[in-house]
């Protein structure tokens, strides 16, 4: 590792994610797009943030009961911590499944709930680490290494 | 070949709802979905984004996915707080009374494709 990789990232900014609404939804996300805009990568990682902070917030929104997504920055990589206090994952393996879905008729109308957010999340990290049980929330550990 | 925003306006017979200075910009793929991940996940920056959908969550995800316009179909209309939205974002909003399958029919017949996954690329 390179002594620009090694180095921790340092706390950027953290946002609150307000539970169920969804007219709001995806405003979190557009600030953290925006707050990164200012320190100038590239588009494409830009974009890969921006997924990851997207779907991430949904599922704060639709599932989670509101919470929270913290942004750290190191030279080497953007770390997004997405929290909430919800009623946890109870199997992980089938949630990163693609297509499967608890999703309400109601989610579903707002072209969300296919069974794609967190395989979408996956794709767009390049490290995840997804800590949740049954009633004692989720938290979601995305890093994306800049280009 | 790119075309512009106002010739696919022409195309399907458009009312464009914002952005009406953002005309010239050109469009070289084209994405059609109601699902939100879907254009998340499949779709190419600078794409044109077709979908039924015309809430906020649609606006936010064409910022996000960097889709160059959006074209609601089957005559679909957001809310006045959906084109502000837009507006903020300069994303230009359009609507037209074709079905998604039409609304796609004449583009591709008009030269426009996709973007399908790399087995299915000339």
């Amino acid at each position: 590792m390179t002594p620009a990789q090694d180095q921790e990232p340092e706390f950027l900014h953290a946002f609150t994610i307000a539970a169920h609404d969804f007219a709001g939804a995806g405003q979190v996300s557009i600030a953290v797009k925006n707050l990164l805009k200012e320190v100038g990568f590239s588009a494409q990682c830009l974009r890969r943030v921006a997924i990851v902070a997207f779907e991430a917030e949904m599922n704060v929104v639709m599932y989670g009961g509101g919470g929270g997504m913290s942004v750290y920055l190191s030279p080497a990589l953007v770390r997004l911590v997405v929290e909430d206090q919800g009623p946890g994952i109870p199997d992980l393996d089938l949630a990163m499944q693609e297509g499967w879905s608890t999703a309400t008729p109601e989610m579903r109308e707002m072209g969300f709930g296919a069974g794609m957010g967190l395989p979408n999340i996956k794709r767009n990290s390049d490290r995840l680490a997804i800590h949740t049980s049954p009633g004692r929330g989720t938290k979601l550990v995305a890093e994306i290494i800049l280009t | 070949m790119p075309v512009k925003l106002a010739q696919i306006a022409s195309w399907l017979q458009a009312q464009v709802l914002c952005g009406q200075d953002a005309l010239e910009r050109e469009v070289l793929l084209v994405h059609a979905a109601d699902m939100m991940s879907d254009v998340l996940a499949f779709s190419h920056p600078g794409s044109l984004l077709l979908t039924g959908l015309s809430n906020p969550q649609v606006v936010r995800t064409a910022e996000v996915a960097g889709i160059l316009a959006v074209v609601f179909v089957r005559g679909k209309r957001p809310s006045e707080a959906v084109t502000l939205l837009a507006q903020e974002f300069d994303l230009p909003l359009m609507t037209t009374t074709y079905s998604m399958f039409d609304a796609c029919g004449l583009l591709f017949a008009k030269g426009l494709r996709g973007w399908s996954l790399p087995e299915r690329q000339p």
